[in-house]
């Protein structure tokens, strides 16, 4: 990474520190800590399953929150607020900027993930008492939610580039809860007769497939994920996630700053 | 080589939201700065000034035409390190510190280590801001900022300084300390482009300037040159409180100010008034032709581009 990248990903970070995004790990906790102690109480056998599942959801879903909110106003806040223009007219190239923004929001997220992480491992150690085996697939199912963020990231980043925060949330939010659903789309698609199936399969393809990336339920319930579905999903996320940055870097290149 | 050469700059805007319209901001501008000069870019509000400006910093892309900054092209990054920038009315991330932001700007222009943090200092020092480099710029008031969006122009010691209304939002002793700086940056070799609608202060720094109304270039030259058309008045002043008769009927403004009187009267009556001053044994102070103030000059140029745009109209 150059330095400049570097430079403009870190105080992305900063940005997020200072404005008390990571404060969402104390709602985290609580809500964790809240739920290890009543399914202690109120489950038999089934603590684990709970609270792995509860736990990456809660994951999952404070990530996603704070990627489309901090995502959507990486660009548009610093167009608003005109502090884009001591930045461009340095040394930096604009993929540059749409590129260090992109790592700075996952910095923040991988870190908040982290942290969330050490929650649910150790409400799992405070309902089981001992780690067993299969607890090691909540760290690929973690792992699919972080890739899941990269994808939500640079989405944010695209709609971001050319639209109001506004519209961006509601871009980006439609796209995550589609995407959620893309694997009863694909299978609505094949279901489909005539020009209902191209447009399906379509919009099926084009989505973020976050069905493939969800894991959490089977890893809840000791399963294991296989190689294949590690490497798909890592490829995919990558591809997905450099093609929207693409696109952000393509708008935001023509983009007059008014 | 020019520090800044602009060839047939043009921006035209789309306007409107169903049906677009273009609006043109910038008519076709050819202007050259030269190096180590102070340059103003003189006009109204909404003149083109600040559009000129991010056309040459690259946040706004020309329609036609093309510009270079000491010799090159406006997307160089090696170009880019060279120059420093102030916006209008400047806002920066205000969860940062003064000294935050400055090495944040500096590593972003190439400047690190032990080098990035003596020029923070000695920039806060120079700004007159070394006491609150570490305080939050959300507890700034509008004139620190600007003086932080000086510090930042600066910090990386640029060739050429762009500075969009510069003493916008400072008070007096803050404005001095800027038209000081500017100075200092001049004696130490850099170029600074400056837009600004205060005429005193472009008329008291300025090498050269351009006037620049709707979009269009009025006027280029040097300060001394613009106002040195003469108004055919000469301004006389003399000892006493006594005003003769014969300078009151041909038509002479006077105004007694203490022990001075002072006349503005038509050049081809300065005669006249000397010989009834001799008459009267009144001591002659002093006697200077009246010259048109950058102000006059602007005012001046700024009704005739509107009276020429209205009858285009």
């Amino acid at each position: 990474m150059n330095n400049r990248i570097a430079c403009i990903a870190s105080n992305t970070f900063r940005e997020a520190v200072r404005d008390r995004v990571l404060y969402n790990l104390i709602a985290f906790a609580v809500l964790l800590s809240g739920a290890a102690i009543l399914v202690g109480q109120i489950s038999i056998d089934i603590e684990k399953l709970v609270v792995i599942n509860l736990g990456l959801t809660a994951v999952s879903l404070f990530g996603v929150v704070i990627a489309i909110f901090v995502g959507i106003g990486l660009v548009s806040k610093e167009i608003e607020k005109r502090t884009l223009y001591t930045v461009l007219s340095r040394p930096v190239r604009r993929w540059e900027f749409i590129i260090g923004k992109f790592f700075g929001l996952a910095g923040t997220l991988v870190v908040n993930a982290f942290c969330m992480a050490i929650g649910v491992f150790g409400a799992l150690l405070y309902v089981a008492h001992k780690f067993q085996k299969p607890d090691g697939w909540v760290l690929v199912a973690l792992y699919f939610i972080i890739l899941q963020f990269l994808i939500i990231c640079s989405l944010a980043l695209l709609f971001s580039s050319f639209s109001s925060p506004l519209l961006s949330a509601v871009f980006a939010f439609s796209l995550f809860v589609i995407g959620t659903f893309s694997e009863d789309l694909r299978n609505f698609a094949a279901m489909a007769q005539g020009m209902t199936k191209w447009v399906a399969t379509a919009v099926a393809y084009l989505v973020p497939n976050f069905s493939a990336l969800n894991v959490i339920s089977s890893v809840a319930h000791g399963q294991p994920v296989s190689s294949q579905l590690i490497i798909f999903n890592s490829l995919y996320a990558l591809l997905y996630s450099m093609m929207a940055l693409c696109g952000a870097i393509l708008i935001f290149q023509r983009r007059n700053l008014k | 080589m020019h520090a800044i050469e602009i060839v047939g700059l043009v921006k035209v805007y789309s306007v409107g939201f169903w049906r677009k319209r273009p609006k043109c901001a910038l008519h076709p501008l050819h202007l050259n700065v030269e190096e180590g000069e102070i340059f103003g870019f003189l006009g109204p509000n909404g003149a083109g000034k600040t559009t000129t400006l991010k056309m040459l910093m690259g946040l706004v892309f020309p329609t036609s035409g093309s510009a270079r900054i000491l010799g090159r092209d406006l997307n160089d990054p090696g170009m880019k390190a060279q120059i420093g920038f102030l916006p209008e009315q400047p806002y920066f991330y205000d969860y940062l510190t003064a000294r935050e932001l400055l090495e944040y700007y500096g590593r972003l222009s190439g400047v690190a280590g032990k080098d990035l943090s003596a020029r923070v200092q000695s920039v806060l020092g120079r700004v007159g801001l070394p006491d609150v480099a570490g305080v939050q710029l959300r507890k700034f008031s509008k004139g620190m900022l600007q003086r932080v969006g000086i510090a930042q122009a600066i910090l990386h010691e640029p060739k050429v300084v762009f500075l969009d209304e510069p003493m916008s939002g400072l008070d007096p002793m803050g404005r001095r300390e800027v038209r000081d700086l500017m100075e200092q940056l001049k004696a130490e070799g850099k170029t600074v482009f400056f837009s600004t609608h205060i005429l005193s202060d472009a008329e008291a720094l300025c090498d050269r300037v351009a006037v620049i109304h709707l979009g269009e270039l009025r006027a280029v030259g040097a300060v001394a040159d613009l106002t040195s058309g003469v108004q055919g008045k000469v301004e006389i002043v003399w000892e006493g409180t006594v005003v003769p008769t014969s300078i009151k009927t041909i038509g002479a403004t006077c105004h007694v100010t203490g022990d001075t009187v002072r006349a503005v009267v038509a050049e081809e009556s300065q005669d006249l008034v000397i010989d009834a001053l001799r008459r009267e044994r009144l001591r002659i102070v002093s006697l200077v032709p009246v010259r048109t103030t950058l102000e006059q000059y602007f005012v001046e140029k700024l009704k005739r581009s509107e009276k020429t745009a209205g009858s285009l109209a």
